[in-house]
């Protein structure tokens, strides 16, 4: 029933890393190898300019820079830890009711939150709550809902219904029935979903600072309103490359979490 | 409930309707199991077999009627308790992929809360009884076993705590037919040793001819037709529901069921002898490729067409072609 009551509201998920392919290889080493090449290539870049004006340097230092690779981090990560903790509870919530209607409603809205632009859901929050940190978590939040709900829900349905009623059959509670056998299962698939709230999360965080909330986002606007090319593009790569970092390591988390076996 | 030789099951009338379904599944069933008896429930698929079933571990909810197991209302007791001592078998298998086998057979013994010690000893036990070798297999998972194996794992998860009673849903259905024989075999093989009373589900008449002690016969809503030994059914079913189930052949299955035993009569015959405890089906073979002529039996006389035909109450020279 949840399966059909998910695939009405949207129907592709984050699919689990497939260990076995040939990319999932090629990404595992290809991702730090990217990363490295980009920051390396930046550098290069950066120091054959020669001497920064006045106002690069205000950015273009590593003081400057650390700080907001630290800010933008600790707010993305905090966040996606956020919406795990909502979203994971909340989609094994979902999936127990009986109800189809439930199910709809959740994953619509968490539609919703997820289709709004970005900018304007920061900006609704900010009106209403005024700005700063805690506000851009929110919004944050909003936005990486839906890929953890929505692969709980599918990670949850997707188990053979048999292998659920063998473990009834034998007289587990259905709590047990959640902790050993359906949420092992659906690890792989909800992790897939966290990967995906975590990119967003890194590509929204770079919005917050509209609402003071610092971040990389400071350097890619400082970048843009002096024209400072060179401030813009290291704050772009920058970003990416976090992305990039964070979305290969929950990669690596996804494989180590799977259960054995499946 | 924890005696283990095998519990009385007694359904009086029970029936369920599912929500939102102009007709009953299973409509006043009434039937009672002995202890240590394999009772076969066989009819064809849609007929309410599994319903049935599956209302005695109440995986499925009674709409109306009484079970009891050794006498005690089921719906009385806790339902995991109850599940706990009722060993499952599924067709589709169900075992836990993210476990190994020794861990899937342990799962009821954990639930029971036993020593680890007492469980890796039984887990070992188990597997040596559906004959896997558990230093092979305990530590392997469910994706690496052929489908054969798999369903052994699940016999053995079924009867690791040693419960009285068994359900098993078509469990030999999904595999192939020589592995099914193989499995059939070695099951007839366990139960004589472990007396457990069980419910089998199967919609393969030949199946329950073979395993059962008793074999009823459903027709839609869980009806019984027939509820009799194999032999008696075969000798006289009660409709022609019943009849037709069977199909071609039923005195040829009937003949496999009987023991050389019931036909020797007195007299020589030449020939390569056979057992007494051989089955009819056997002895007349021999007889037909003796060119027809009696056979003697070891330890004295002989069959022959006209003593098999006897024993079975019918003319076999038309048989057997
Ligand atoms: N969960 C269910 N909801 C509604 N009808 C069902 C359900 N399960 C089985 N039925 C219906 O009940 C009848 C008996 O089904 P079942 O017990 O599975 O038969 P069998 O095992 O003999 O094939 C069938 O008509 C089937 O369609
Ligand atoms: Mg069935």
């Amino acid at each position: 029933m949840t399966v059909q009551a998910t695939e009405n509201v949207s129907t592709s998920y984050s699919q689990p890393s497939d260990r076995r392919g040939g990319f999932y290889t090629a990404k595992r080493f290809g991702t730090p190898l990217l990363v490295i090449a980009a920051l390396g290539g930046l550098l290069l870049f950066l120091y054959s300019r020669g001497e920064p004006d006045k106002i690069e340097a205000f950015a273009l230092n590593w003081d400057y820079m650390l700080a907001k690779i630290d800010e933008h981090i600790r707010i993305s990560l905090f966040s996606a830890i956020v919406v795990a903790l909502i979203a994971i509870p909340m989609g094994i919530v979902i999936s127990r009711s009986k109800s189809r209607i439930v199910s709809a409603v959740v994953l619509g809205l968490a539609n919703v939150g997820q289709a709004t632009p970005a900018v304007g859901v920061i900006i609704l929050l900010a009106l209403t709550f005024g700005i700063g940190w805690a506000t851009a978590v929110a919004a944050l939040v909003i936005y990486g809902l839906l890929p953890v709900l929505r692969n709980t829900i599918t990670g949850i349905a997707q188990i053979d219904p048999n292998i659920t009623e063998a473990a009834r059959g034998m007289g587990m509670r259905p709590l047990q029935v959640l902790f050993k056998i359906e949420l092992p299962l659906a690890v792989p698939v909800i992790l897939a979903g966290f990967r995906t709230a975590l990119v967003f999360s890194v590509g929204v965080a770079t919005i917050a600072t509209f609402i003071n909330a610092g971040g990389l986002g400071e350097v890619i606007v400082v970048g843009l309103k002096l024209t400072r090319p060179a401030v813009l593009l290291t704050g772009a790569i920058v970003v990416s490359c976090i992305a990039l970092l964070l979305d290969w390591l929950a990669g690596l988390a996804e494989d180590a979490l799977r259960p054995k076996g499946v | 409930m924890a005696n283990k030789t095998g519990a009385t099951i007694e359904l009086l009338n029970v029936s369920k309707v599912y929500p939102n379904q102009p007709e009953p599944a299973v409509e006043n069933f009434t039937m009672t199991i002995n202890p240590g008896e394999l009772v076969m429930l066989v009819g064809p698929s849609g007929c309410g077999k599994t319903t049935t079933m599956k209302m005695i571990n109440r995986i499925i909810e009674p709409s109306s009627g009484s079970i009891k197991i050794d006498g005690q209302d089921i719906l009385t007791l806790d339902q995991n308790q109850l599940r706990r001592n009722i060993g499952y078998v599924i067709q589709q298998i169900g075992l836990f992929p993210h476990m190994t086998i020794a861990e899937n057979v342990a799962v009821v013994p954990t639930l029971l809360g036993w020593s680890k010690d007492k469980i890796r000893a039984r887990v070992a036990e188990m597997l040596e009884l559906v004959e896997l070798d558990p230093s092979v297999f305990s530590n392997r998972y469910p994706k690496q076993l052929s489908g054969g194996q798999q369903q052994r794992v699940g016999v053995a998860r079924a009867l690791s705590a040693d419960p009285p009673v068994m359900l098993m849903d078509e469990p030999f259905g999904a595999t192939d037919p020589i592995t099914r024989e193989r499995l059939q075999a070695e099951f007839q093989q366990l139960q004589a040793n472990i007396g457990k009373t069980i419910v089998f589900v199967t919609h393969d008449f030949e199946e329950a001819i073979k395993l059962g002690d008793r074999i009823a016969v459903l027709s839609k809503r869980s009806k019984i037709e027939q509820f009799d030994t194999p032999a008696n059914i075969l000798a006289n079913p009660a409709s022609e529901y019943v009849a037709s189930f069977i199909g071609e052949g039923a005195a040829l299955k009937r003949l496999a069921l009987m023991r050389v035993d019931s036909a020797v009569e007195s007299g020589n015959a030449t020939g390569p002898a056979i057992s007494r405890d051989e089955n009819l089906r056997v002895a007349l073979d021999s007889v037909v490729l003796n060119a027809g002529r009696p056979v003697p039996v070891v330890g004295g006389g002989r069959v022959s067409i006209e003593s098999i035909s006897a024993a079975l109450g019918i003319d076999v020279s038309r048989l057997g072609q």
